[in-house]
């Protein structure tokens, strides 16, 4: 891990929030909605419940981290899911013949998990090519093609909902393998693959390097827009991952669905550690992280929060967690 | 003259001029002017708007927030006004919906000008937080008897004409807020040195500071500000409208942001006008209104215009990669 | 001289651990022109920045004619007659040149309306105080160098400034320019302004300067007339060691061994034409020239960033293209740039991590992931080798003195093998102590068969370094220097007598 010893610039993210104070966050967290839950939430089918569902926002946020780590970001993260969610839907539903065999549906199955790891993969690419080859800011770029892509979505469904998945497919969302449900066996693997390829991998260490100084990145050989193209294309796949596994979870794909997941993919990713400017941030914090914010999630829940209060939580959240760094980097300056 | 058609202003106009003709030969009708008075219309609260996402983008930041302020300050002041005073007046109206504006907008300013966050990460987050709360605590319906004084701006115009079918079309005197709004907003940019300030910060923040401009105090004023006139486009919205919708304006930052950055504002700050913001976005409400027009059906819209704004802030971006490498 | 101007007194500031002014005084009289001097790391930055308004010190006093501060705001700076030109010349590219004159002293007198009408007066004075033209419509951004310097000294001598402090000014002059600025200073001194120049040149700071302060370590070690110091004395001074010079010897080996590099008639358009040479073995190469003579461009083209239009390019024998930095890299062709902060380093990661990201490729284990403690072991063996002083390699680069940052830009390009390093102003913004370390380091590597091509305009360095100099003008090569013709007046004669 770098300790950061500031000379002097400001620096306003404490840069690889240590992961034991993620981890005491985390555990206070949870009591807090323990308590205030009493009976509901610390029992068993609750915590099933929450492995079961946080995945999908941890996928989402693996992939939000990635664009982040470049100095960029992806507000199309969740158009890209949900265009991977309808993709399937269509297949699924309506190319799938109704009383198809058992073996046709596996077929059927894999089939729409390809074309939804292909689309996710292809947004990927518009973003990347946009961003690293057109050089349009991040920014306005992903706010394009996520209102593409769900204007697509909407075309495609009229704003309506496909239900109707097969029960086969509908296990990826829901069973479990040795006594772990199958999303929380998917976030695991792809954090883990995430880790290598982040920390170990010659893509990984180039990324970062990118976000912190594009000019020396260029300058010490580094194909840049090549390695920004790479990394819109692995967030764009795990965008269609976390699709599949949405759709799976809630037998249903919509082209607005989890709208709230791009701020609480980036507040997961700041909490995690994750330096906006870029160049800063680890799996493992970030999977903290989402842990302490699914805890909320479901604790609000239970004390049957609106939506809409969950929406002013997140945004607060966002803040404190930024202010909280702000002080913290201060205090690190003023130690003697 | 090719030193004239690098100012991106000049292509944006040519092009504008160019995509007139063109839609009004598709469809004449485009020309009367019951379609001008309605693209002005469109263009009032836009417009208002679009200045204030003008002044960030030029201190070099973006934010995403205005249109949550804008909602939350509509909504909220047609509460206020029901609530306290049915029989308000116009300026008292807007004068709440600013203020709402303001205290929101200052919300933005303590954590981007006085923690030195990232203002579009800090919008983020303020946007969901107003967002979340007006729509959690202060309630979710549509509220469809406004004051007397606001239904009765509605109907006010400033200039009436009777088309060929015999049908009236009017200029609402709203146009004149824009007009103010725009008069306000280019003498602070061209005239004072709050403006020049906002400028060098967009340009060079380290210069800035060396020069000795407070940016604190400047970008404390330019939240506020956008704050203050997203309130007022609120109210206006709700004048329009004749209702108060928590649900609406927010969802098109993006074509909002576009405009500005359509109009020559430099995404990365420094560069930007009032004369290229309003451009932009009656740019972008002619091409919204010609989808109308020409008959593309309303599920496509959002992609359409998705397309056209990725295009246009593409060759926007590819333009000033061209120009930097031309310096170096 | 008159009365003091300026007395700094018992200044003292920290930052987290680092200890960087320790009781530090200096003294400007009024009208003097006085030198700081003092090694990367000394204090100097921070010294200035205190004076400036920039920075509050932790205790100490700033008088500014006999009117006592603990501290100054920049505008109060401002207010009392100190103007600084920094490095960057905070000029505002994206305004024009007749705002950017302006600007300071309309924050001065507090305006809160602009009057363009006066803008323009202002600009057009301010010019005129140095007897310079300059288009004021223009964009800042789009002006040369040497312009905006002119335009950052106009700008600080347009509001009655009594003491004028320049920070490294002549790093990207010319000597023509050079010559101009100190005619420009010695004018101020006639009107009664006094000059801090903070400099690294030697030679410069001897030529111009009245009275001397040297700082090390963040601590004053001595002051005076420069009149009672020589080089050796003040370099004694600024690194606490005597430090020597040698110049570079080559000994031609005609063992039939290819060049390293040959170039023949190299051409890029609007860059540089006709350029034709080959390097040795064991040969350091140096290229100069004034401002816009092309040898960036050159270095640039050779390192495949803005590649040549026509011409040929021979790796040891062999014909090559190099039309993009990978191929550069891949035929051995290594970059050290100038702007070592933006352009080579990464500032915030580790000292590790800049030096092994050059030889990412080639430190995979079978699953084709990264070896760290292997490119950490390289990266400790190349720290022990160039002698970089750093604690510990997991630390931020940037936590390193200038002359250290520069050596682990070096130790990157050496990790990966490379045949040919080019490097553009090595000991800019170096401290003495470690310029000469890091030249006499390039002089053994050229000894070890590495190819070395040096771009300055430090002529000493330049005369300590290379045994071959090309003297490059408007994109031409019109000298070339060799042995014993490599002497510092005759490197001079030829720049200052071109246009």
């Amino acid at each position: 891990m770098n300790r950061n010893i500031l000379t002097g610039k400001r620096n306003y993210i404490a840069d690889n929030r240590s992961i034991l104070q993620l981890l005491i966050i985390a555990v206070l967290v949870f009591i807090i909605m323990a308590l205030l839950n009493p009976g509901k939430f610390l029992t068993l089918l609750n915590i099933e419940s929450m492995a079961y569902q946080f995945p999908e926002l941890g996928i989402i946020s693996l992939g939000m981290m990635i664009a982040m780590l470049s100095g960029g970001i992806d507000l199309s993260i969740i158009s890209i899911a949900n265009m991977a969610s309808i993709l399937m839907g269509l297949i699924l539903t309506k190319m799938m013949p109704q009383n198809a065999s058992s073996s046709q549906v596996m077929l059927f199955t894999i089939f729409a998990l390809l074309i939804s790891l292909l689309a996710g993969m292809m947004s990927g690419l518009m973003n990347g090519f946009l961003i690293a080859h057109l050089g349009i800011p991040a920014i306005l770029a992903t706010l394009g093609t996520s209102q593409i892509l769900t204007g697509i979505a909407i075309v495609i469904t009229k704003g309506y909902a496909i239900p109707g998945f097969p029960e086969m497919f509908l296990k990826i969302g829901n069973s479990k393998v040795l006594l772990f449900p199958i999303p929380f066996l998917i976030f695991l693997v792809c954090s883990i693959i995430l880790y290598f390829v982040l920390q170990r991998s010659s893509f990984g260490i180039r990324l970062y390097l990118i976000g912190t100084n594009i000019k020396a990145s260029v300058f010490s050989g580094i194909r840049v827009k090549s390695i920004l193209m790479k990394s819109y294309v692995l967030t764009g796949i795990l965008a269609s991952v976390a699709g599949i596994i949405m759709t799976a979870r809630t037998n249903s794909a919509k082209a607005d669905y989890g709208s709230s997941y791009v701020l609480q993919a980036v507040l997961v990713a700041v909490l995690g550690g994750v330096n906006p400017a870029g160049g800063f941030g680890s799996v493992i914090g970030l999977s903290i992280a989402v842990l302490s914010l699914q805890f909320l999630s479901s604790g609000f829940n239970m004390l049957r929060f609106s939506n809409f209060a969950t929406e002013f939580t997140w945004g607060l959240f966002l803040l404190l967690i930024m202010g909280i760094n702000y002080f913290q980097s201060k205090r690190l300056k003023s130690i003697k | 003259m090719k030193k004239l058609l690098k100012q991106h202003e000049i292509v944006v106009t040519i092009v504008f001029f160019i995509v007139v003709v063109l839609i009004g030969l598709i469809n004449p009708a485009f020309y009367s002017i019951g379609n001008v008075f309605s693209l002005l219309k469109s263009m009032i609260i836009r417009g208002i708007l679009a200045l204030g996402v003008l002044i960030v983008i030029i201190s070099g930041n973006v934010d995403i927030s205005f249109t949550a302020i804008s909602a939350f300050a509509m909504y909220t002041t047609s509460k206020l006004m029901l609530a306290f005073f049915p029989q308000g007046g116009l300026l008292l109206a807007f004068a709440i919906g600013g203020l709402i504006g303001l205290l929101l907008g200052s919300i933005n300013a303590s954590f981007v000008a006085g923690m030195k966050l990232p203002a579009l990460i800090v919008s983020l987050g303020t946007s969901s937080a107003i967002r979340g709360f007006m729509l959690a605590f202060i309630g979710v319906k549509i509220i469809n008897n406004l004051p007397q004084s606001l239904i009765a701006y509605s109907r006010s115009y400033i200039a009436k004409f009777t088309d060929a079918s015999g049908k009236i079309v009017t200029l609402p005197s709203a146009i004149i807020l824009l007009i103010v709004t725009a008069a306000i907003v280019w003498f602070i940019l061209k005239y004072t040195m709050l403006g020049r300030g906002i400028y060098a910060l967009g340009g060079d923040s380290v210069s800035a500071a060396r020069a000795g401009f407070n940016l604190t105090a400047i970008q404390f004023f330019i939240y506020c500000f956008v704050g203050f006139l997203s309130g007022i486009a609120g109210v206006l919205h709700s004048v329009f409208m004749r209702n108060a919708n928590p649900f609406d304006i927010v969802g098109t930052e993006l074509i909002i942001i576009a405009s500005v950055v359509l109009g020559g504002a430099s995404i990365t700050g420094g560069k930007g006008t009032v004369y290229g913001t309003l451009l932009g976005v009656a740019f972008t409400v002619l091409i919204e209104n010609s989808l109308i027009i020409v008959g593309v059906p309303s599920y496509w819209q959002k992609v359409v215009i998705g397309l056209i704004i990725v295009l246009s802030t593409a060759a926007s971006a590819f333009r000033e990669k061209i120009a930097k490498q031309g310096i170096s | 001289m008159g009365q003091v101007f300026l007395s700094v007194e018992k200044i003292d500031k920290s930052f987290t651990g680092v200890h960087a002014l320790n009781s530090v005084s200096l003294k400007v009289n009024k009208g003097e022109i006085h030198c700081l001097a003092g090694e990367n790391g000394s204090g100097k930055s921070t010294l200035i920045k205190i004076i400036a308004g920039v920075e509050r010190p932790d205790s100490g006093q700033i008088v500014i004619e006999d009117k006592k501060y603990h501290h100054l705001h920049p505008i109060d700076a401002i207010h009392e007659g100190i103007q600084v030109i920094y490095q960057d010349f905070s000029l505002f590219p994206n305004l024009t040149v007749a705002e950017n004159l302006a600007l300071n002293s309309q924050l001065e007198l507090r305006k809160k309306l602009v009057d363009w009408k006066q803008v323009n007066e202002i600009a057009e004075k301010a010019l005129q105080l140095i007897d310079v033209d300059i288009n004021l419509k223009r964009l800042v951004e789009n002006l040369s160098v040497a312009d905006k310097q002119l335009v950052a000294i106009a700008r600080a001598l347009m509001q009655e400034a009594k003491l004028v402090i320049m920070d490294e000014p002549t790093t990207a002059l010319t000597q023509k320019e050079v010559e101009r600025l100190f005619r420009i200073i010695k004018s101020m001194q006639k009107r009664g302004i006094a000059t801090l120049f903070v400099s690294h040149k030697l030679r410069e700071v001897l030529e111009i300067s009245e009275r001397l302060t040297i700082l090390r370590n963040g601590q004053q070690v001595v002051e005076g007339d420069v009149a009672e110091f020589d080089e050796t004395k003040i370099t004694f001074y600024m690194t606490g060691r005597n430090v020597s010079t040698n110049k570079y010897f080559y000994e031609k080996k005609l063992n039939g061994e290819n060049a390293i590099i040959s170039v023949k008639n190299l051409l890029k358009e609007n860059c540089f034409e006709d350029v034709t040479f080959d390097l040795q073995k064991g040969e350091v190469l140096g290229i100069t020239g004034l401002l816009g003579s092309g040898r960036t461009e050159l270095a640039l083209a050779l390192f495949g960033y803005a590649p040549a239009d026509s011409g040929e390019i021979f790796i040891s024998g062999e014909k090559r293209n190099i039309k993009s930095i990978q191929d550069a890299m891949q035929n051995g062709i290594a970059y050290v740039p100038e702007d070592r902060l933006n352009e080579g380093l990464f500032m915030k990661q580790a000292i590790s991590k800049n030096i092994y990201v050059g030889i990412l490729d080639n430190i995979k284990n079978a699953l084709g992931l990264i070896n760290i403690s292997k490119a950490d072991e390289i990266a400790e063996s190349l720290i022990k080798s160039l002698s970089i002083n750093a604690d510990d390699s997991h630390l931020p680069v940037q936590t390193l003195s200038g002359g250290n940052q520069q050596r682990v830009v070096l130790a990157r390009w050496l990790s990966t093998n490379a045949k040919l390093i080019i490097l553009n102003g090595p000991t800019v913004g170096v401290d003495i102590g470690s310029k000469t370390d890091i030249l006499e380091k390039i002089k053994q590597l050229a000894k070890d068969g590495l190819g070395i091509i040096i771009i300055s305009d430090d002529i000493p360095e330049l005369v300590q370094t290379c045994s071959r100099i090309l003297v490059m003008h408007k994109g031409k090569m019109i000298r070339t220097l060799k042995e014993n013709e490599i002497e510092e007046s005759a490197i001079s004669n030829i720049l200052n007598s071109l246009d």
